[in-house]
């Protein structure tokens, strides 16, 4: 079966990861501007870091027939310095001319300090300005329920953007139902030991349904699983979920969320 | 497409045979895991504050209730509302330390 990982960070991953995910039926990834385990010392390091994601992995996901599109933006690990933020911030309308850019992302929290709050909220008039998608990260575990519904405040009371062009990622049981009901996309990440298991993503699709909702892998440099997304596939197979509810989550719905941007392109 | 609010499409006895020997397996781990706590040299002399919150938590699944994931995570959580004034540090600890909100 056909599937899109909409979240995984391959700058981190090795070239027999895309092999091993095109061979489970991969054929188009997004990849969000994330933390790369260290904080940058300069601007150009960003650069740097935005030239690979529109310049080098597609040319690398291509070898393997995978469509490679990203999201640029100052992740929320390194936004904390709000001065050096809006040093990088100022590169970013730069590359959302970039044919592989979908939207501004992964924007949000980490720890929900006043900086966080202050760059998300810069991040957020960045993409009302050039009428982009927003891609979403929220906070880690303890952090998680007070971080994203601070985000889902800070959008609804300064923009205008509508939400169905916002995606919140991360949910988890606690999270998942307010993120729909206030109208976002809500993303489900996959992780073995924080976030998302295959099977609780399958209980909160039983509980939940399958509308506004994906799945990701979320692969990156911790530990993670770049078939994550086959495997709850997999999962929802076994439990005897029909074929279309499957594919609305691993392909249709990404192909919704993502297709409003018009260089969204999964090969079909 | 699979309705909200849908219940499994498996029995219980299908998911009785699907997974009891898996979460026997993560029950015996987390019952290690507590032995080998207590086992250690308390170097502390106080309960860690993320043992407190397992065991808290570890009551919720017997209690009749359900939800009970969300309401695990629920517990786990930090319930203030404030932005704070610095992050401090990146990472979390997966339950609230002592002092938070």
């Amino acid at each position: 079966m056909k599937y899109i990982d909409p979240h995984i960070h391959m700058v981190s991953r090795t070239t027999d990861d895309y092999r091993r995910m095109a061979l489970a039926g991969c054929v188009a990834i997004t990849e969000p501007a994330f933390w790369a385990g260290f904080d940058r010392s300069s601007p150009q390091g960003f650069l740097d870091y935005y030239r690979q994601l529109t310049d080098t992995e597609p040319r690398r996901a291509a070898q393997y027939g995978i469509r490679h599109h990203c999201w640029i933006c100052v992740n929320p690990k390194e936004a904390e310095d709000a001065g050096f933020a809006r040093e990088v911030m100022s590169l970013i309308p730069e590359f959302l001319q970039k044919e592989n850019v979908l939207g501004v992302g992964e924007i949000g929290l980490n720890k929900n300090s006043r900086n966080e709050l202050v760059i998300l909220e810069e991040h957020l008039a960045l993409a009302e300005q050039h009428d982009q998608l927003v891609l979403v990260h929220t906070p880690h575990l303890e952090d998680k329920l007070k971080g994203t519904r601070l985000i889902m405040d800070a959008i609804k009371a300064n923009t205008s953007l509508d939400p169905g062009r916002v995606l919140i990622d991360h949910v988890e049981e606690h999270t998942v139902r307010e993120v729909l009901d206030r109208g976002f996309w809500a993303g489900m990440t996959l992780y073995p030991d924080t976030k998302c298991t295959p099977q609780r993503a399958a209980d909160i699709i039983e509980m939940h349904g399958t509308e506004r909702l994906w799945m990701n892998s979320a692969g990156d440099w911790g530990d993670s699983d770049p078939l994550a997304v086959p495997k709850a596939i997999v999962e929802m197979r076994r439990r005897g979920h029909d074929t279309a509810s499957i594919e609305q989550v691993s392909w249709g719905n990404p192909v919704a969320f993502l297709g409003q941007c018009p260089r969204f392109d999964a090969g079909e | 497409m699979t309705s909200p609010a849908n219940p499994s499409p498996m029995n219980r006895t299908e998911i009785a045979d699907l997974y009891f020997l898996e979460h026997r397996a993560r029950l015996l781990d987390l019952a290690a895991f507590l032995d080998r706590y207590d086992r250690a040299d308390d170097d502390t002399g106080t309960d860690d504050f993320r043992l407190t919150a397992l065991r808290n938590a570890i009551a919720l699944l017997i209690d009749g209730s359900g939800d009970r994931t969300a309401r695990v995570l629920d517990l786990m959580s930090d319930h203030s509302t404030e932005p704070i004034d610095q992050a401090g540090m990146k990472g979390a600890c997966g339950t609230p330390p002592p002092g938070t909100g």
